[in-house]
């Protein structure tokens, strides 16, 4: 019988704890920049989004010099900026234009493609099973067995005003 | 009253209710039915003394437009003239150029909504120096 002492449940914990907290350093470490950087939603996010026009920051945070001098010279008239220069603005505040933002993709024929797929392979799967996995079917399915019932049938009137054998002619021997 | 076309094509049976036909002043659509309804001017003036405020900060441009692009409506131009003059203000051309591609998203499948607006805002759009997105060709993707 396993008997945590305290002492064994603190030292347990303080060990989950440091793993917790190296685990972050160690990630990175071991693979480089191919961590993805996690967004910090404590802080104002960017999103593009047809409900939201204006998000709570701007697209880009680090403007370079030139970013710099061209929001100096938006201070003034805009008549004086040109088209790219109004552009480039437009792309410094944000990524995706409206139209970019609301073009569709072709991802649902992937989807559809994929879901066929699965299904197709299921049926294989389903007809290898029917093949080499499900037992012989039971006597009571062959032909002959299947006739004898059926002539048991007849034979006990089964039905016989609305069902079975009132659609069996008694008197011909055959099916009506 | 192309805020009425909007609504009477996009929204559900509450609107339609709601609607007189020819009768200018409309009533705007709330979740309540008690207190007192607000008109579409009223609604129109309110609006336009927010984005008027002399000394509008950043936030306060955007969390306007948010809310206004929210509604389940296009904004009269003078409405948005007011949020255009609030961009000039804030040196931020950007944004009004983002507000002009908002608003012609919401017309939507209404396309003679956007080119009436750009009509009445082209005194506004010279006397600022934007360009509508248009001229920047930015309207195709």
């Amino acid at each position: 019988m396993l008997r945590l002492t305290a002492g064994r449940v603190g030292s347990l914990v303080a060990r989950r704890a440091t793993v917790a907290l190296t685990t972050s350093s160690a990630r990175m470490a071991s693979h480089g920049h191919e961590v993805s950087e996690i967004a910090d939603m404590s802080k104002p996010m960017y999103w593009d989004r047809r409900e939201i026009p204006l998000p709570d920051k701007r697209y880009k945070d680090i403007l370079t010099p030139a970013d710099e001098s061209l929001k100096e010279k938006e201070k003034g008239p805009w008549g004086q900026l040109s088209n790219e220069e109004k552009l480039a603005l437009y792309r410094l505040s944000f990524c995706k234009t409206y139209p970019e933002m609301n073009q569709s993709s072709s991802e649902w024929k992937t989807v559809v493609a994929g879901v066929l797929y699965c299904i197709g392979l299921t049926g294989l799967v389903i007809i290898w099973q029917a093949a080499y996995v499900s037992p012989p079917a039971p006597r009571t399915f062959d032909a002959e067995w299947q006739a004898k019932q059926v002539k048991r049938m007849l034979d006990m009137r089964v039905s016989p005003i609305e069902g079975f054998a009132a659609k069996w002619d008694y008197e011909k021997g055959q099916w009506k | 009253m192309f805020r009425a076309a909007v609504r009477l094509s996009v929204s559900g049976v509450r609107s339609i209710t709601r609607t007189q036909p020819g009768c200018q002043t409309l009533l705007a659509s709330r979740g309540y039915s008690h207190g007192k309804q607000e008109t579409d001017e009223e609604f129109d003036a309110r609006w336009v003394t927010y984005f008027n405020k002399s000394d509008i900060d950043a936030w306060e441009l955007r969390k306007g437009m948010n809310t206004l692009i929210g509604y389940d409506l296009v904004p009269e131009p003078k409405i948005v003239e007011a949020a255009l003059k609030a961009c000039r203000r804030l040196n931020d051309l950007a944004s009004a150029i983002r507000i002009l591609e908002a608003v012609k998203d919401k017309a939507g499948p209404h396309k003679e909504i956007y080119p009436y607006l750009i009509q009445e805002l082209k005194p506004t759009l010279e006397e600022l120096g934007i360009s509508t997105p248009e001229e920047l060709g930015i309207d195709k993707v």
